[in-house]
C-alpha cells in the first residue's frame, strides 16, 4: 500500500507526499528491525541449540520473525501515520476525497502476500522435511527420519552405530517414565541421552493425553493411550532438559515435569548398564517391552509404581495424596 | 426501552393470574421441576446399571435432568404455546411480533420482536463475557506464584475449564446474536427477521447454557479444559455432563442464530439492496452464518458422543474398548476452528462498519472486504489439523494443513488492506468507536502474525500447548472480536437504545483496556517460548517476573472493564442522554430510522439507492427512500411483505 501510493504524487492536505514519506521511512525502519531481529534477537530466541531440531526451529523463528518485522513495522507505521496526519481539522465537517478502490494497489497486494505465503509454506516444508520431522510427534509410522541411520533394531546399541538409540516415554498420570529397549528394557524416571546420537523417542499413553514436551530439545509429540508416536532429535550440546506435560491431563497436569540431561557417550554407556543391573530385579516384573500398552491388562503396576517409588505408602496406581482420583 | 407507558394489549378473555403468564418465573419453575423429573427418571434407569456399585457418581441423572431442566424451561416460557394452539386449530395467541408497549417486562419474556431479543441478547452476553473474566482475574491470581497457593490444583482446573468454556462457547453469539438480531434488518430494510421463533428461541437456549455450565462447579468442576479431550473427559466426575450438555446446547443454540441470519439477509432485503450494496457487517453476518449452520453441528455431534460415552458406554472415543481418541480431536477442531473465525468475521464486519463513517471516506475496496470474508469463511474448514501437529496423527497432510492455514493470512489481509486505503488520506474523527476500532486492528495483527509462527510445522514444535497459543488467540478474540464488540457497543448504543454512552469514560475505557490488554498478553508470548505449557498451576521460577507483570496487567485490565461498566450502568439507568437519530452523520440505512426505531423499523419497506459507504462523493444518492410512492415497485412489494403468513406480526 505504502510503496505503492508512491507512485503517484499524490500530495496530502499540507502538500504533503505522504506516500513518498511512508514508504521511505518504511523501508528505513524495516531495514533496521529486520536486522536486530535476525541478527541481535535470533541466536537469543528459544528453544535454543541444544539439539538439531532445536537448532533448526530456532533458525525458523529467525526467518519468520524477519519476514513479520516488515509487516508489523508497516501496518503500525501506516496507523500511526494516520493518526499523526490524518485527523479532522477543528470546524471541517466537510468529508474526505471519495475514493473507492484502486485495482492496480489490491492486485499487487494480493500478489505480494500470495507470494510470501506461498514462499513461507516452501520454506516450513522444507524445514519440516529435512531436520527429520523438526521434533513433531509422527506417530506410528514416521515419514521424515534421520538421515544415516538405517536400522531401528531394539535389541542394542553402542554409540556412533548405524542403529539408533531408542528411548520410549510413557505418560501417565502425572508423571513420565522412559523405557530404553535396547538396555534390556529398563523403566526410569530419568532421562539421559548421548551427546551427538540421533535418538528415537516412542512415545505413548497408559491412561490419557499427555503430551511429551522436552523444551530445549525442541521435541514435542502428544502421547496416546494405545498409539506409538515416533519422533526424532540429536542433542548436539551437554545440558539440562525440562520435560514437562503440554496437554491438559487431569488435576496434577501442571505438576507434571521432570528434568533430563544430555552427557557424553561414555557417561551414558556407564549409566544405562549400571541402571540395567540395578533395575533387573524391576525389569523382570514389568510387562515385556512393547510399542503400547494396555493398562487394563497390566496386572502389576502398581506394584511397580511403588518400586520406582512413583507412589506413597498406599501402592496405588494413583498416588493417594491426589485430591481427587479421576 | 425508552417507552414506559404500559398499556395493555386487547384481551377477549381477563388475563391469567401472573404465575401463569409465561415469563422468566414460570420458566424458572419449569427448569427446576424438569431437572427433578430428569433425575428420577434417570436414577430410576440406571439403578440397575452394574457400573454403579463402584462409580461415585453417576452420570445418566445428571444428563437426563439437564434434557428435561431445558425442556421445562421452554415450557415455563411458553414458548410451545403457540405451536400447540395452532395444531388444535386455534387461534394463535400472539405473545411476540412487534412489542410497542410493555416496558422493561418484555424483555423478561418469549419475545418475538428481533429489537427485542438484541438488547436480551446484549445484556446476556456482558453478563457472560464478565463471568468468564472473574474467572481469568482467579487464573492470574493462582499464576501469582510459581507454585499452587490460593487455588487448590482442582479448583484451578475446573477455574481453567470454566473460564475457557465460558468465553469460547458463549462468546460464538456475541455479536451476531446482539447486533446481527437487532440491526440486520434495520440494515437491510426489513420490518422482521426470517424466524423470528428460531432467533427467540436461540436466546433464550444461552441462560439454560450459561446456568448449566456453571453447574459444572457443583460437581466438583470438569478437568479438560474448554478442548474437552477424550478420554480424559469420559474418565472425569459429574461436571463433565455439565460441560458437554451446556456446551452442545450451546452448539444448537447457534445453528437456529445461524439459520436465522443467512436467510434473513439472503431473503429479506429491501428493493434496491443488492448485493453490491449490503454494508460489511451484513456479509460478515452472512459468512459467520453459513460458519455457524455448518460447523456448530459436529460440534453438537460430538458432545453427544461424549455423553453416550459417558452414560451409555458407547465407547466412540476410547481407544482400548474400538474407539479412537483422535476422532474426538477432529470432531472438535472440525468445529474448534472454523469457530476461532465464527469469533473473527463479526469483529471484522464491525471495524469495516465504523471505520468509513469517521474517517469519512468511501469503504475502499468493497468487494475485496466482502472477498476477504468468504475466503476466511471458506477456508476455515480446511485446516482444522494445524491444531493436531504433534499428536501423532499420518504426518503425510502436514504440509497441505501448514499451506491451507498460511493460505488464510491472505484474504485475512484483504481486511487490512481495506482498512489501509480507507485511512488514506482521511479526515478521522477520534470518536470511542472509532479508537476500539483502530485498536482492533494493531491487536489483530500481532494476533495474526503469532498464528503465522504457529500454522509452520517447525516453528510449531514449541508453540503448541504453550502461553504462546494462549497469547496468540487472546490476541485474536479478545484483542479482536472484543475490542470490535465494544467500539460496536459505543458506536450502535445510541440506535438500540435510543441513548448515547458517555464519550470522555469511553475514551479512558478504550486506552486503559488497550494499554493493559497489551501489557497482560504481550509477555505472553514470551513466557511460552520459555517452556510455559498452558493450563499449569506450576512453573519456572524464573519466569515468576513475567507472571506478576501479567497478572497485574489483568488486573488493570479488569478495573478498565469495570469503567465500561460503570459508563453503561450510568448512561443508561442514570444519565440518559437522549441520543439524536443520526449522532455519528452516518450513511447507514439504520441510522435513516429514529433512535431508537420504530416498532415496525420502517413505516414502508424503503428502496435502496446506493450503498452505505458513499461519503465524500457530492453525486451520490442518499441511501434510501423511506417513503417510496405507491406506484413504484418498490412501494408495492412493501405492502406485500407488510402482512406475512406467520402472523407474527399481529
Amino acid at each position: 500500500m505504502a510503496a505503492d501510493a508512491s507512485a503517484t504524487p499524490d500530495t496530502g492536505p499540507g502538500g504533503r507526499r505522504d506516500g513518498v514519506w511512508l514508504a521511505a521511512l518504511w523501508v528505513i525502519l524495516s531495514v533496521v528491525g529486520c536486522a536486530l531481529v535476525y541478527f541481535v534477537w535470533g541466536p537469543h530466541l528459544p528453544p535454543g541449540n541444544q539439539s538439531s531440531s532445536a537448532a533448526s526451529q530456532q533458525f525458523d523463528y529467525k526467518v519468520l520473525g524477519t519476514i513479520a518485522t516488515p509487516v508489523v513495522i508497516g501496518v503500525l507505521l501506516y496507523f500511526g501515520w494516520a493518526l499523526a496526519f490524518w485527523r479532522q481539522q477543528p470546524g471541517d465537517e466537510t468529508d474526505a476525497a471519495p475514493i473507492h478502490g484502486n485495482t492496480k494497489i489490491a492486485a499487487t497486494w494480493i500478489t505480494v502476500t500470495g507470494a510470501i505465503v506461498l514462499g513461507l509454506a516452501v520454506f516450513g516444508t522444507y524445514e519440516l522435511i529435512s531436520p527429520a520431522g523438526a521434533g513433531a510427534g509422527e506417530g506410528p509410522q514416521p515419514i521424515w527420519k534421520p538421515a544415516g541411520t538405517v536400522t531401528t533394531s531394539s535389541a542394542s546399541w553402542a554409540p556412533g552405530g548405524k542403529n539408533i538409540l531408542q528411548v520410549q516415554v510413557i505418560g501417565q498420570q502425572w508423571a513420565w517414565t522412559f523405557r530404553y529397549p535396547q538396555f534390556g528394557g529398563f523403566e526410569t524416571t530419568q532421562l539421559e541421552l548421548p551427546l551427538n546420537e540421533p535418538v528415537q523417542f516412542n512415545v505413548t499413553s497408559l491412561d490419557v493425553i499427555h503430551s511429551f514436551w522436552a523444551y530445549q530439545l525442541g521435541v514435542k509429540a502428544d502421547a496416546n493411550p494405545g498409539v506409538n508416536n515416533v519422533a526424532y532429535t540429536t542433542p548436539t550440546h551437554l545440558g539440562t532438559i525440562t520435560v514437562r506435560c503440554a496437554e491438559l491431563c487431569g488435576i496434577w497436569h501442571g505438576a507434571m515435569f521432570d528434568y533430563g540431561k544430555v552427557v557424553s557417550d561414555s557417561a551414558f554407556m556407564t549409566w544405562a548398564q549400571q541402571t540395567e543391573t540395578q533395575l533387573a530385579s524391576v525389569t523382570k516384573i514389568l510387562p515385556p517391552y512393547a510399542l503400547t500398552y494396555d493398562p487394563t491388562v497390566l496386572a502389576n503396576v502398581g506394584k511397580v509404581n511403588e518400586e520406582l517409588g512413583l507412589t506413597s505408602a498406599g501402592g496405588g496406581y494413583y498416588n493417594p495424596a491426589d485430591p481427587e482420583q479421576p | 426501552m425508552t417507552d414506559v407507558i404500559v398499556q395493555q394489549p386487547v384481551q377477549t378473555k381477563p388475563p391469567r393470574p401472573w404465575w401463569l403468564r409465561p415469563a422468566w418465573h414460570t420458566a424458572l419453575i419449569g427448569a427446576a421441576a424438569g431437572y427433578a423429573f430428569g433425575h428420577w427418571l434417570g436414577d430410576l434407569i440406571s439403578s440397575g446399571y452394574q457400573q454403579n456399585a463402584t462409580a461415585d457418581f453417576d452420570s445418566l441423572p445428571i444428563d437426563l435432568g439437564y434434557a428435561f431442566l431445558v425442556i421445562g424451561w421452554l415450557i415455563g416460557l411458553g414458548v410451545f404455546n403457540d405451536l400447540i394452539r395452532q395444531m388444535l386449530g386455534k387461534p394463535v395467541n400472539g405473545n411476540g411480533g412487534h412489542v410497542v408497549n410493555g416496558g422493561l417486562a418484555k424483555y423478561f419474556r418469549y419475545s418475538l420482536d428481533h429489537k427485542t431479543v438484541g438488547i436480551q441478547y446484549l445484556v446476556g452476553m456482558l453478563v457472560y463475557f464478565f463471568t468468564g473474566g472473574l474467572f481469568a482475574i482467579a487464573i492470574r491470581t493462582e499464576l501469582l506464584s510459581p507454585t499452587y497457593h490460593v487455588l487448590s490444583p482442582t479448583a484451578y482446573l475446573e477455574v481453567v475449564g470454566e473460564h475457557g468454556t465460558m468465553m469460547m462457547m458463549m462468546m460464538t453469539s456475541v455479536i451476531v446474536g446482539p447486533f446481527g438480531n437487532y440491526l440486520v434488518p434495520l440494515m437491510i430494510g426489513s420490518k422482521r427477521v426470517a424466524f423470528p421463533r428460531l432467533e427467540a428461541l436461540s436466546f433464550w437456549l444461552t441462560p439454560c447454557s450459561y446456568v448449566i455450565l456453571l453447574s459444572a462447579i457443583l460437581f466438583g468442576g470438569f478437568p479438560t479444559g474448554w478442548t474437552g479431550y477424550a478420554p480424559l473427559s469420559i474418565q472425569a466426575g459429574g461436571g463433565m455432563d455439565a460441560y458437554a450438555f451446556a456446551f452442545g446446547l450451546m452448539g444448537i443454540s447457534i445453528i437456529l442464530a445461524g439459520f436465522n441470519m443467512v436467510c434473513t439477509i439472503i431473503c429479506y432485503r429491501a428493493p434496491g439492496m443488492r448485493w453490491g450494496r449490503i454494508p460489511m457487517f451484513v456479509w460478515a453476518m452472512l459468512t459467520t452464518g453459513f460458519l455457524l449452520v455448518l460447523a456448530a453441528p459436529v460440534l453438537v455431534g460430538g458432545m453427544y458422543m461424549i455423553i453416550t460415552d459417558r452414560t451409555a458406554q458407547t465407547a466412540f472415543f476410547v481407544n482400548q474398548l474400538g474407539g479412537s481418541s483422535y476422532l474426538y480431536e477432529d470432531l472438535f477442531w472440525f468445529f474448534g476452528h472454523p469457530e476461532v473465525y465464527i469469533l473473527a468475521l463479526p469483529g471484522f464486519g464491525i471495524v469495516s462498519e465504523i471505520i468509513p463513517v469517521f474517517t469519512r471516506k468511501p469503504l475502499f475496496g468493497y468487494k475485496v472486504g466482502a472477498a476477504g470474508m468468504f475466503g476466511v469463511a471458506i477456508l476455515s474448514f480446511f485446516v482444522w489439523q494445524h491444531h493436531l501437529f504433534d499428536s501423532g496423527m499420518d504426518p503425510d497432510m502436514r504440509p497441505l494443513f501448514m499451506l491451507t492455514t498460511e493460505l488464510i493470512s491472505i484474504p485475512t489481509g484483504f481486511i487490512y488492506l481495506v482498512a489501509m486505503g480507507t485511512f488514506w488520506q482521511a479526515k478521522l474523527r477520534l470518536t470511542t468507536p472509532m479508537l476500539f476500532a483502530m485498536g482492533m486492528y494493531v491487536n489483530f495483527l500481532f494476533g495474526g502474525i503469532s498464528g503465522v509462527f504457529l500454522s509452520d510445522v517447525p516453528a510449531d514444535t514449541t508453540a503448541p500447548g504453550s502461553f504462546f497459543v494462549m497469547a496468540h488467540f487472546h490476541y485474536t478474540i479478545m484483542g479482536g472480536l472484543i475490542f470490535a464488540f465494544f467500539g460496536g457497543v459505543y458506536y450502535w448504543l445510541p440506535k438500540l437504545m435510543g441513548i448515547t454512552l458517555n464519550e470522555r469514560l469511553g475514551k479512558i475505557n478504550f486506552w486503559t483496556m488497550f494499554i493493559t490488554f497489551n501489557s497482560t498478553f504481550m509477555p505472553l508470548f514470551a513466557v511460552g517460548m520459555m517452556g510455559q505449557p498452558r493450563r499449569v498451576f506450576e512453573y519456572a521460577r524464573n519466569l515468576e517476573t513475567l507472571n506478576d507483570w501479567v497478572s497485574i496487567s489483568a488486573f488493570c485490565l479488569g478495573a478498565s472493564l469495570l469503567i465500561f461498566i460503570f459508563n453503561f450502568v450510568m448512561s443508561t439507568v442514570v444519565w440518559r442522554h437522549r441520543a439524536p437519530a443520526n449522532p455519528w452523520q452516518a450513511r447507514g440505512l439504520e441510522w435513516q430510522v429514529s433512535s431508537p426505531p420504530p416498532p415496525d423499523n420502517f413505516a414502508v419497506v424503503p428502496v435502496v439507492l446506493a450503498g452505505p459507504y458513499e461519503y465524500g462523493d457530492p453525486t451520490a444518492l442518499p441511501v434510501a427512500d423511506l417513503n417510496p410512492p405507491a406506484g413504484v415497485i418498490g412501494g408495492a412489494l412493501a405492502s406485500a411483505s407488510g402482512s406475512p403468513a406467520s402472523g407474527v406480526e399481529s
